[in-house]
C-alpha cells in the first residue's frame, strides 16, 4: 500500500499514537535518564507551558504581551511565599489564580491599547512586579530573597508533564472552538469583530487571563528547583522575551509551533547554553534573524510545504522520508 | 414608527461638526440612499449608527430602543448589520470562517455548530462565494472581499443593513450585480440604507435618498425630486446629471 496514502488515511490514528509514544517516553524518562537530563526535561516542559500560553492569547489576537514574566513570576513567589503554608499541589491553582486575577485587572484596564502600548505595558508590568516585591521585601519583611525548599526531580517532572498537557489540551480546545474562531476574527480585524456582534473586550480580558493561569502555575513548579529566589530572578525579562522567540521560531499559525519551538531552543539552551556561553547567545541572534527573514511563519510554516513535496514523490519513499512525515502528523 | 429613527444627530471631531443636527428616519423595507460630496460625514453617520463612534449629542433609536452608549456588539445582536467602506475582513481566515464568525456571534451566543454551518453556507450562496468558500480572503479580488462582507453581515440576521459604499471601485458588470442583489437582500425583508457614490445604482434602486452636506442634510425625497433639486446639482450631482434625468 501507499505509504503517503496511508498516512493521509490514518491521520488521526497515527497523531494519537504518535503523542501517546512522546507521553510514555516522558514518562519512563527518569527510569533511564541521569538526573541532570530529567532537569533539563523539566525546564524544556516550562518553556513548552509559557510558549503555548503565550500563543493562546498573542498568537491568535496579534497583542503582543511582554509579560509572561510577571505572572510566571507571580507564581514563583506564590510557592515562596506559601510552602510552609499549604501543600505543593494546593499551591499550583493558587498561583495559577493570582495570576488570573492580576492578569484580568491588568487586562481591563489595558486591553483598550492597541499595538505598542500595549506591549510597553505589559512590560512596564513585569519591572513594576519585581519592584514591589523588592520594596516590600526590604521595607516590610526586612530580608532579601525567599529561600525555597527542593522537592525532588521526578515529582516536578511528573508535574510538569500534567500542566504541560493540560496547557496544550486547552489551547487545542480553545482553537478549534467558536471562542478561537472569535480570538482570530480580532486579530484579523478587531473593528469588524466587533460589528459581527463579538464583545471584544470581554473576549480579550478572558484570554489573557485563562493564559497567565499556565504561566503562574509553571511559576510555581519551577519555583523549587531555584533553591532561592529574589525579585531579579523571579521577575527576569527572560521569561517574557524567551516564550516569544520560541513561539515565533515554531510559528504561531499551528497549535505544534510554539510547542516544536520551546523544545528546540530548551534543548539547546540547556546543552550548549553552559559550555559555550556567548557563542550561543550570538547563535541565537542569527537564528532569530534567519527564521524571520526567511520562515515568517517559523518551523510549523515548513511543514505544509514538506508535505506538498512528499505528496508529490511517489511510493518509493525512503525510510527517513516516511519518519519525518510520520512526526508532522 | 419608523424602524430607525435619528433625532438631532450631532457628531463633534474637536470644533469640526462631522455630523450636525441630523434627523433622519428608515422605514421597514426600504432601500434609503445616503448621498454627498466626500467628507460629507455620510460614513460618520454610519458609524454612529452601528456603535462605532458615540454621539455627541441626539439620538438615534432602532424599533423603539435607544442605540445611544451602546457598543456595536449589542448593536449588532438587535439587528443592524454594516459593511465596511474599506474593506474589513478576516484577511488569513477562509472565506467561510469569515462569514462563520458572523453566523456564530450575530444575533445570539447560542447558535449551535450545526446552525452556524448551515447560515453560514446560505450566506454564501446567496451572494455567489460558495465556489470559494476554502480560499483565504486575502487572495480574493475587491469586489469578492466586499461580498464576503456582505455576506458575513447577512449571517448575522440582520433586520437593517447599512451597506458603505458597496460598489466603489466596481466595473459596470459588476456594478449591476450588486444592485441585483442588493434587490434580493431587500427581497429577503431585510431594510437597506446604503451610501454611495455611483449614481446609476442610487437611481435604479433606493425609494428614497437622503443629501448630507458638511454634515447638515440638505435634501431628502425620491430619486425624482433628489435629482431636480437645485441645491443638489449645484453642490454633488452638477449638470450633467440633471440633463440625463
Amino acid at each position: 500500500m501507499d505509504i503517503t496514502q496511508f498516512i493521509s488515511t490514518h491521520r488521526r490514528l497515527l497523531l494519537v499514537g504518535f503523542l501517546l509514544l512522546v507521553l510514555i517516553f516522558m514518562a519512563t524518562f527518569p527510569l533511564y535518564a541521569r538526573p541532570y537530563h530529567v532537569r533539563v526535561l523539566t525546564i524544556i516542559l516550562i518553556y513548552v507551558v509559557l510558549a503555548a500560553s503565550w500563543a493562546m492569547f498573542s498568537g491568535t489576537t496579534g497583542y503582543m504581551s511582554l509579560a509572561p514574566a510577571a505572572f510566571f513570576g507571580l507564581g514563583v513567589y506564590t510557592m515562596a511565599l506559601l510552602q510552609q503554608q499549604l501543600p505543593f499541589f494546593l499551591i499550583i491553582p493558587v498561583g495559577g489564580m493570582a495570576a488570573f486575577a492580576l492578569a484580568a485587572l491588568i487586562g481591563l484596564v489595558t486591553l483598550r491599547l492597541r499595538g505598542m502600548y500595549f506591549a510597553i505595558f505589559t512590560f512596564g508590568l513585569v519591572v513594576f512586579m519585581s519592584e514591589i516585591i523588592q520594596f516590600l521585601e526590604t521595607r516590610l519583611w526586612q530580608k532579601h530573597g525567599q529561600a525555597i525548599i527542593p522537592i525532588d526531580n521526578v515529582t516536578l517532572l511528573y508535574t510538569m508533564i500534567g500542566l504541560a498537557v493540560v496547557t496544550v489540551l486547552a489551547t487545542y480546545l480553545i482553537r478549534r472552538s467558536r471562542y478561537g474562531l472569535a480570538l482570530s476574527s480580532i486579530g484579523g480585524n478587531e473593528e469588524a469583530a466587533e460589528h459581527m456582534g463579538i464583545n471584544t473586550t470581554m473576549m480579550k480580558v478572558l484570554t489573557f487571563a485563562t493564559s497567565s493561569v499556565f504561566m503562574g502555575a509553571a511559576g510555581v513548579v519551577a519555583a523549587p528547583s531555584l533553591i532561592y529566589v529574589n525579585a531579579n530572578i523571579a521577575f527576569s525579562t527572560f521569561y517574557s522575551f524567551m516564550p516569544i522567540f520560541m513561539a515565533i521560531f515554531g510559528g504561531m499559525g499551528a497549535l505544534y509551533g510554539p510547542v516544536i519551538g520551546a523544545v528546540v531552543f530548551g534543548y539547546l539552551e540547556k546543552t550548549l547554553r553552559a559550555q559555550l556561553y556567548s557563542y550561543f547567545m550570538l547563535g541565537f541572534g542569527i537564528v532569530m534573524v534567519a527564521v524571520i527573514l526567511f520562515l515568517p511563519s517559523g518551523i510549523a510554516g515548513l511543514i505544509p510545504r514538506l508535505q506538498a513535496r512528499l505528496a508529490g514523490m511517489s511510493s518509493k519513499l525512503g525510510k527517513g522520508g516516511q519518519a519525518k512525515q510520520h512526526a508532522n502528523a | 414608527m419608523p424602524m430607525l429613527e435619528g433625532r438631532g444627530v450631532t457628531k463633534y471631531f474637536g470644533g469640526l461638526a462631522a455630523v450636525s443636527n441630523v434627523d433622519f428616519h428608515i422605514d421597514q423595507g426600504e432601500i434609503v440612499g445616503l448621498i454627498g460630496p466626500n467628507g460629507a460625514g455620510k460614513t460618520t453617520l454610519f458609524n454612529l449608527i452601528s456603535g462605532a463612534l458615540p454621539l455627541s449629542s441626539g439620538e438615534i433609536r432602532f424599533k423603539g430602543q435607544r442605540l445611544n452608549g451602546l457598543k456595536p456588539h449589542r448593536i449588532c445582536k438587535l439587528g443592524i448589520a454594516r459593511t465596511f467602506q474599506e474593506t474589513k475582513v478576516f484577511p488569513n481566515m477562509a472565506v467561510f470562517q469569515n462569514v462563520l464568525v458572523g453566523a456564530f456571534f450575530g444575533r445570539s451566543n447560542r447558535v449551535s455548530g450545526a446552525d452556524a454551518t448551515r447560515e453560514a453556507s446560505q450566506a454564501l450562496e446567496f451572494v455567489g462565494l460558495s465556489g470559494m468558500s476554502m480560499t483565504p480572503v486575502k487572495d480574493l479580488t475587491l469586489v469578492n472581499q466586499k461580498r464576503v462582507e456582505v455576506a458575513r453581515a447577512l449571517a448575522t440576521k440582520p433586520e437593517l443593513l447599512l451597506l458603505d459604499e458597496l460598489m466603489a471601485g466596481l466595473n459596470p458588470a459588476e456594478v449591476s450585480e450588486a444592485m441585483e442583489l442588493v434587490k434580493r437582500i431587500r427581497g429577503r425583508g431585510i431594510t437597506v440604507f446604503m451610501v454611495e457614490h455611483v449614481m446609476k445604482a442610487i437611481m435604479g434602486i433606493c425609494g428614497r435618498i437622503m443629501v448630507l452636506h458638511h454634515g447638515e442634510k440638505i435634501a431628502e425625497g425620491t430619486c425624482n425630486e433628489i435629482s431636480c433639486d437645485r441645491k443638489v446639482i449645484e453642490i454633488y450631482l452638477g449638470e450633467e446629471t440633471r440633463a440625463k434625468s
